[in-house]
Order: structure tokens, then C-alpha cells, then sequence
């Protein structure tokens, strides 16, 4: 849910990214925080195991700047990937206004992407939200690597309604901030819109 | 489609400012937190040093979120209150509806004052909460027409 605080001029948004484990969502959020102004950003807060997997999620502040006289901070969060985790998913998809599916590119994770994808549908439905309605970004992940799913055939499978599609590679930044700013201006198109 | 926009009024705000100062001041704590449920900061008040409120406000949010998913699996609707005590701070939060109120205190200050306190003040801030609620989704059509005026390039200058 936006926050809109008059006394402090702030506009507040919420965008999670979402998709199967090891996609690259907090490589993501890493590349954001790594190459971000000090002034713009706050902490990036990843609760993980000991292994570095996200646990519960990952969470950063990110100020893009102002509209109309009012600052716009993102808070930008991820899910734990892993499908015994779905609890933490379903709590951090409160109040969410946005949504960034990262697909994993590689033929050996299609599966995994295709039951995530459902998973994002089916808690979105749980937090009484519709996929249809929400601004939403699907990006295809790891395109740097040799065994990955043509474009258009992993775009086909996985895309659920006209959303902007984004290849990728987190790890080098690929991508990312293109990602962002499609996912942040349906955030805020929405909010003119009422 | 996304929730109504929950709209905090400058009135509203410096009211609920004033009474955080009062609970701050009552219960001798370090600071008192106003926090959305979904992890959003509503104000604060008190000493936050180094404190990076925002994250503070996130995981307060999430801190709880788990603990109410943990309340109903053992069938209960929620933990209304959650402690964490340290050696030198400690943190006492209190689910309000949709908010929480989040009091951060020290060797100044005992638990039981905390509580005591943070009860009193509870029952306004709920009522002050809920006014807002209704006056957002009140005005919702009001703000529709300040936000259409955002233009394209207003968002686009976001990113240049």
C-alpha cells in the first residue's frame, strides 16, 4: 500500500522481487544498493542462512528522487526462493504495490520457474490481490549463461499479461536498473490514475 | 489492483508527533516508533542515534508478521504484544489494527512501565489511526486529481 505522508512531503511504495530460488534476486538488489549514491539509499537488511541463502528476506530503501514536491522511496524487498519457505513469502507480499518476477533462464529451471510463477499467483490471491491488476515486471535472468531458453519461448511460458519483459544478467548489472524503473513507473502511473 | 493510498495529513501527523512525545516522555524510553503493519515508518520520536529507521521500521514489521503466523498455527488469532529484551536495550512493540507502536528503552526505564504506558496511549493512537484510514479512503477521489497531474516526464525525470 502507497504511503503518502503530507507533513513530510514522502511518498512510500512497496516492489518485491519474486521468483524460484538461486534467480538472482538478491543479486539484484546487491547491484542496486552497489551502485547507488550513499545519500540515496539506506541499509540493504538480508536476513539469510548461514549459506547465504535468503531466509525470511531482503529488504533496502531506495530514494529515486522528487515528483510534484514529493520524495519517492521504493522499498524494495525479496522473497526466500526456496518452496518450504512459503510462509515468509505470503507476510512479505502485504502491502506490496509492485512486483518483479526474476526468471532463471536455464532449460534445468523452467520447472521451478513455472511452480514459483503459480506460487506468486496463488499468495497474491491469498493477500486479496490480482497478478492482472498490479503493475508487474518479468525479467529473464542469467542470459549470460550457455544453456538458456530462447527469449521468446521463455517469455511465452511466462508471461501472464502484457508486462514489460527484461533479459538480464544481475550479476553484472545487465538489465537491473531497466527493470526497476519499469517496475517503479507502473507504481507510480498507478497512483495517477487513482 | 494496489490498495488505496493511505494519506497522512500535516494536522494528523503532528498529532500523533505529539502524543509519541508524550509516551517517549512517560515511559522514560529511548525512543517510540509509529509503524505501518505492511513495515512503512510512520513517525518516530526520541533519541535514534546511528538508528537506520527505515530498516528498524521493516523488520519490526516482519518481526511480527512471523510472530502472528507462529500465533495461529498454535490457534490463536495474534500475539498482541512481542519483547525483546538485551543486556542494555530493549524493545517492546504493540500491535494497534494496522499499526504498531514500537518503544525502544534502557536501563531508565522497566518493562512494566513500558506497558503500563504504552496501553494508555494505545487506545488514542488507535482512534487517531482509524480516522485516518476512513479520511484516506474519504478523499480518495480528491487525491486522484492532485496525482493526475503527474506527467510522464515527471516520472521519467525520476530516472534521467
Amino acid at each position: 500500500m502507497t504511503f503518502i505522508n503530507y507533513a513530510s512531503r514522502e511518498i512510500n511504495c512497496k516492489i518485491v522481487y519474486y521468483g524460484p530460488g538461486l534467480c538472482g534476486k538478491t543479486t539484484n538488489l546487491q547491484y542496486i544498493y552497489d551502485s547507488t549514491a550513499p545519500q540515496a539509499k539506506g541499509k540493504l537488511i538480508s536476513l539469510a542462512t548461514e549459506t547465504d541463502r535468503t531466509l525470511f528476506f531482503d529488504f533496502m530503501p531506495l530514494e529515486l528522487g522528487t515528483v510534484r514536491g514529493f520524495k519517492t522511496r521504493f522499498h524494495l524487498y525479496t522473497v526466500p526462493g526456496q518452496v518450504y519457505y512459503d510462509a515468509s513469502r505470503k507476510l512479505i507480499l502485504k502491502g506490496v504495490d509492485g512486483v518483479v518476477f526474476v526468471a532463471d533462464s536455464q532449460e534445468e529451471r523452467m520447472d521451478a520457474n513455472i511452480e514459483s510463477l503459480y506460487n506468486l499467483e496463488e499468495n497474491l490471491k491469498s493477500q486479496g490481490y490480482d497478478l492482472q491488476q498490479l503493475p508487474y515486471v518479468l525479467q529473464l535472468n542469467k542470459r549470460d549463461l550457455p544453456n538458456v531458453v530462447p527469449v521468446d519461448e521463455l517469455a511465452g511460458e511466462l508471461q501472464r499479461k502484457d508486462e514489460p519483459v527484461y533479459e538480464a544478467i544481475a550479476s553484472k548489472g545487465d538489465g537491473v536498473f531497466d527493470t526497476l524503473k519499469a517496475v517503479a513507473k507502473q507504481v507510480l502511473t498507478e497512483l495517477r490514475k487513482g | 489492483m494496489a490498495e488505496t493510498p493511505f494519506i497522512i495529513r500535516e494536522h494528523q501527523f503532528q498529532k500523533i508527533k505529539a502524543l509519541l512525545a508524550k509516551l517517549c516522555v512517560e515511559s522514560a524510553a529511548r525512543v517510540v516508533f509509529l509503524v505501518d503493519r505492511d513495515g512503512q515508518p510512520i513517525a518516530f520520536h526520541g533519541d535514534i542515534g546511528s538508528m537506520d529507521t527505515t530498516s528498524f521500521s521493516s523488520l519490526a514489521a516482519g518481526n511480527v508478521a512471523a510472530t502472528t503466523s507462529m500465533a495461529k498455527l498454535l490457534g490463536e488469532d495474534i500475539f498482541p504484544t512481542v519483547v525483546h529484551e538485551g543486556e542494555r536495550e530493549s524493545i517492546y512493540i504493540c500491535v494497534i489494527g494496522r499499526s504498531l507502536l514500537v518503544v525502544v528503552f534502557d536501563e531508565r526505564s522497566t518493562l512494566g512501565l513500558v506497558k503500563l504506558r504504552t496501553k494508555k496511549a494505545s487506545y488514542e493512537l488507535a482512534a487517531m489511526i482509524q480516522e485516518m484510514a476512513l479520511d484516506s479512503e474519504r478523499s480518495r477521489t480528491e487525491e486522484t486529481s492532485f496525482f493526475a497531474e503527474i506527467t510522464d516526464e515527471d516520472i521519467d525525470s525520476l530516472f534521467s
